[in-house]
């Protein structure tokens, strides 16, 4: 680790990597520092990812667990909706495997010419008039003074860094998911299949989930409104119920605790020497929780205006606002603006609902898995939807 | 005051996210809890995943 880097990142996940690797690619100096002794573990996280990760990086089969060829969304009253790829045989999406995953990411960012430093930890922000210069690092019980002239706060969900900068990232606490999973082995699955549970009962304003992870295995996880979870009612207890139910043969090989944002992001994502990525940002999809595309998406476009901005000599959050403007107005900004108030809706749906919701549909041949047209082919079968929630027309359109 | 139960927590850092005044932080796989900001809210304590903060009043 050197004392002054043009770019310095906060975190060596999906994010942090996919930004080092922008970085080194632009010619520019980086040092990617992750507080954790090893990238990748812990893993905290369900591992799965839509088809269009491909279109971010050449996916390795190596880095999947499974390759998921269809979707079941259980209602409250256990009515199973199918959802199958149009055309038979073609894969949706896949679960990682995410230590392996993340590793390579950081390792493409290092092959490129980005540093990287394990079990160092970010402490402060070195600030000047105003302006984000680099970060304090605590390594091995010494501290030293990291300057950079673009600051990259990749560190997740517990993101401290922007904090530290001045901008308030709290996560609402109706709008935290917290969620616990375990790794399952020796569990009747098919390993082609996620699987969605809903309801109160099962997980109150969130879901299970059984991720296939191979033959026999999967991550079988849950996730509920911050606002729900009270002692005797928190996601180990209401996912140990679903287990005893479920899978009362199954093995668990790992046990894995953490929080998913699903509020709006941030309402600006850059600073002057700052960019935000990710968890951090508050990237992860409001419906789903899903974080890595977007966390990828994100930290490749901040390592991208990072260098553009070093080259021609202005960092300043106007500068910087390239990234929050082209981040809003991708696919990815407008989705999740979508998502955020379809899921506000969606949560308030009674149990009963959504039975008839799922009872009135059993399968959709989608084209593209994802939410918006899902709920789109929900809505063909369920014009009352449109009469109850207006709002929803509009946010299809 | 908060109390964080070392053996039940599972250094997610969820509790660091909701926190409105900063004052958890997960350092690497621990957790500390800066007593002079905490305000003893119980959000953290509330949202846990696995009920690992509990707040104390003090006597």
């Amino acid at each position: 680790m050197k004392n002054k880097y043009d770019v310095l990142i906060i975190g060596g996940g999906p994010g942090g990597a996919m930004a080092g690797k922008a970085v080194a690619d632009a010619g520019l100096s980086c040092c990617i520092i992750e507080k954790r002794p090893a990238i990748g573990a812990p893993v905290r996280c369900a591992e799965g990812v839509g088809m269009e990760i491909s279109e971010l990086i050449d996916l390795n089969p190596k880095w999947i667990s499974s390759k998921i060829e269809g979707a079941q969304i259980v209602a409250p009253d256990g009515t199973i909706l199918e959802l199958n790829p149009e055309m038979a045989g073609n894969e949706v999406g896949y679960v990682l495997d995410r230590k392996i995953f993340d590793r390579e990411l950081v390792w493409n960012a290092a092959n490129a010419g980005c540093d990287v430093v394990v079990k160092s930890r970010a402490s402060s922000a070195i600030m000047k008039d105003g302006k984000v210069c680099g970060a304090v690092i605590e390594h091995g019980g010494k501290t030293f003074e990291v300057t950079a002239d673009v600051v990259i706060a990749a560190d997740g969900v517990e993101s401290k860094f922007a904090r530290w900068c001045g901008i308030d990232t709290t996560v609402p606490m109706a709008e935290i998911e917290t969620c616990v999973q375990y790794l399952m082995t020796d569990i009747d699955i098919d390993p082609g299949l996620n699987a969605f549970y809903l309801g109160r009962e099962v997980a109150p304003e969130g879901y299970v989930w059984i991720f296939s992870k191979g033959d026999r295995t999967a991550n079988v996880g849950i996730g509920i409104s911050g606002k729900m979870c009270k002692d005797g009612k928190r996601p180990k207890d209401y996912l140990d119920a679903f287990i005893a139910e479920h899978l009362p043969n199954g093995k668990i090989i790992e046990f894995i605790v953490g929080g998913v944002s699903a509020c709006k992001p941030l309402e600006c994502t850059v600073a002057d020497g700052l960019v935000i990525v990710g968890d951090a940002a508050r990237l992860s999809d409001p419906i789903t929780g899903g974080g890595i595309i977007n966390a990828m998406y994100s930290g490749k476009l901040a390592g991208e205006v990072a260098a553009e901005c070093i080259a021609a000599g202005d960092c300043s959050k106007s500068a910087l606002m390239k990234y929050d403007t082209e981040w809003r107005n991708s696919k990815m900004g407008k989705g999740l603006k979508r998502n955020y108030q379809v899921k506000e809706i969606f949560i308030k749906l009674k149990d009963e609902k959504m039975n008839s919701i799922v009872s009135s549909v059993k399968k959709i041949d989608m084209e593209i898995f994802d939410t918006k047209y899902l709920i789109r082919e929900l809505l063909k079968y369920n014009p009352w939807l449109l009469k109850d929630i207006g709002a929803l027309r509009r946010l299809l359109d | 005051m908060l109390i964080i139960k070392r053996e039940v927590c599972g250094y997610c850092g969820a509790c660091v996210s909701v926190c409105p005044q900063g004052a958890l932080e997960l350092v690497d796989a621990y957790l500390t809890v800066d007593p002079d900001t905490c305000i003893a809210c119980g959000i953290c304590s509330k949202i846990c995943p696995l009920g690992a903060l509990e707040v104390k009043n003090e006597e």
